[in-house]
């Protein structure tokens, strides 16, 4: 799968009361929760993303509570990917739980704010189309592979 | 081969010879829970893909702890799809507003997580109960569906660190503070993916609260666990047990990620200020922080040690005039014992709300929101911006003894300065 959009740079521990705060997890729909998105920490993010942009962020990406309802919030406000130097745990698992796609690229800092970014998640190789460069991901263990290809967690769980 | 206690009782809910770290396994459960907002969703991904039946009633726990008692609307839509469920499957241990505590303190308490259980919980404070030396982590909404179906899960095998902590702890110094160093001294990334291990003579002499505090933070700093091997002090407390529980120990010579060896028989009261965990201070370096509400409770600190301690520092005295304090027991038993023992009337006569047990103020949800500007000291968990409301409101996280002092004096406070 190939995922194209421009990079939305956000800082070290981008915890998940910032990507949807609690007083917003009364719903599980994801347009409703991308609507609240990063408000606590960026009010006008949703009006500076496009549909398909890609969050590049930097260590612990996703710490704090085990919500859900963050990487959903994402998808649900148009996010198609998220790259960051490292994952907080239960983010790690819920992004491969219901199919977010992810990658740990420790050189985040050579992606700037609005670069183009092509991401190709077979191969794990992220092309930056605006400094003309390309990084090389760690691919998932086969497990996770195996969690990705089915679907999500549910869908390998029935087809098991 | 050597192995902690995390990979053994990881290990031990597999059907493999070894486990190492780094490695992916499923592994059966002994326990799965959800709450108003975690389990609405799992519910969800349950019936959307098909399934019918749990796989064990009795291994499933619903708490509707967070936005309850209903804080408005939807809330009480959310709390009622669980009841709903809980009916439906007919889960033995469903706790309705009334029997509800704080899902932290609710399950050790009625003996539903024991030494050497495997258990996830969809909510990332379900490390509290590595306290009791058994392996129990925070997951998501649709592990918990998951778990619903055939009461498994997958894990990464987390590397464990070793925190040793040495030395004779001074007066008004206990489990919070503890916490709040370590993750001052390693940062909110610090155990990241692994295990924390608690020991040393300081945590053999810890009393049982105070455990559940230091392992409900680990995932402050990252880890998939807080783990304390048991002891006379957790045996007294699980015991007797409702079921028969295995106690898993490290073997001496298994193999740490690292191992920090403290001294703190200097340690002051700690206090973490705004917006993270890791930024922590001694409360004596705060004390020109004004503040204008002060809050106890939480699956951090609500349990009846944490109210005595503050009702002793708060009897026969006021809170700060204009200051709001608010005091919320984590479950209805320590709710009976603080009346009980006569806490709650110090905290109503010293000008003190006494709530019903609820996450709500911890997380920003209700009773106890903060508005623009307002300062608060809390014994929860987390100061991330906007986290008990407004996103220019601000969080201080300390201990029971601190946060009560600094009621009574209106700005951050060490306890020997009002006792």
């Amino acid at each position: 799968m190939i995922i194209k959009g421009k990079a939305h740079k956000l800082g070290d521990d981008i915890n998940t009361d910032y990507i949807i705060a609690a007083k917003y997890l009364v719903t599980t729909d994801e347009t409703e929760l991308g609507k609240h998105c990063m408000e606590n920490i960026a009010p006008d993010f949703l009006k500076q993303i496009n549909k398909g942009d890609i969050i590049v962020g930097g260590k612990n990406f996703g710490c704090g509570s085990s919500r859900e309802h963050a990487p959903r919030a994402l998808k649900g406000a148009g996010i198609a990917a998220v790259v960051a130097s490292s994952f907080a745990g239960i983010f790690f698992r819920n992004a491969i739980n219901i199919g977010l796609p992810f990658l740990e690229l420790k050189e985040v800092d050579k992606i700037k704010d609005g670069d183009a970014l092509e991401i190709d998640l077979a191969s794990g190789i992220i092309k930056n189309y605006s400094k003309n460069e390309s990084y090389k991901t760690q691919a998932f263990p086969e497990f996770l592979q195996e969690i990705v290809k089915a679907g999500g967690l549910m869908n390998y769980i029935k087809n098991k | 081969m050597s192995h902690t206690i995390s990979e053994k009782i990881l290990l031990a809910h597999t059907g493999k010879k070894d486990i190492k770290p780094g490695e992916f396994i499923e592994a059966k459960l002994d326990l799965a829970l959800g709450n108003d907002i975690t389990a609405p969703l799992a519910i969800e991904e349950f019936k959307k893909a098909g399934f019918k039946k749990v796989f064990d009633k009795n291994k499933i726990v619903l708490v509707p702890d967070h936005f309850t008692p209903a804080k408005d609307l939807k809330s009480a839509n959310q709390a009622k799809l669980l009841a709903d469920f809980a009916r439906e499957q007919k889960i033995k241990n469903y706790f309705e507003v009334g029997c509800m505590g704080i899902e932290h303190a609710l399950l050790p308490e009625k003996k539903l997580v024991l030494p050497g259980d495997l258990v996830v919980g969809a909510d990332s404070h379900t490390c509290t109960y590595g306290a009791l030396g058994c392996y129990s982590t925070g997951v998501g909404s649709t592990d918990l569906a998951r778990a619903f179906v055939d009461g498994k899960c997958w894990f990464k095998v987390p590397a464990t660190i070793k925190f040793i902590y040495k030395g004779k702890l001074k007066k008004w110094v206990g489990g919070k503070d503890l916490i709040l160093y370590t993750i001052g001294q390693i940062g909110v990334d610090g155990a990241l993916y692994m295990a924390m291990e608690f020991c040393g003579e300081v945590i053999r002499k810890l009393p049982m609260d105070d455990r559940f505090t230091m392992s409900n933070m680990a995932i402050e700093a990252g880890a998939r666990a807080g783990i304390i091997e048991p002891d006379a002090i957790t045996f007294k407390y699980v015991r007797p047990a409702p079921r028969k529980f295995k106690i898993y120990k490290s073997d001496k010579d298994a193999a740490y990620e690292k191992v920090y060896e403290w001294d703190v028989s200097k340690l002051e009261p700690q206090v973490a200020s705004p917006h993270l965990p890791s930024n922590v201070k001694p409360a004596s370096a705060l004390k020109d922080i004004k503040l204008d509400q002060v809050v106890i409770g939480s699956c951090t600190n609500g349990r009846i040690s944490d109210l005595r301690i503050a009702a002793k520092i708060l009897k026969a005295k006021k809170i700060k005039s204009g200051l709001r304090l608010i005091v919320f027991p984590a479950t209805q038993k320590i709710y009976l014992e603080a009346v009980k023992e006569g806490l709650a009337e110090i905290f109503v006569r010293a000008g003190g709300v006494f709530f019903t047990p609820t996450c709500g103020p911890c997380l920003g949800g209700h009773e106890g929101v903060l508005t623009e500007g307002e300062r608060c000291i809390a014994t929860t968990n987390r100061n991330f911006i906007g986290r008990m409301g407004h996103p220019q409101s601000e969080v201080y996280l300390a201990s029971p003894a601190v946060a009560a002092a600094s009621a009574i004096k209106g700005r951050i406070t060490h306890p020997e300065e009002v006792v």
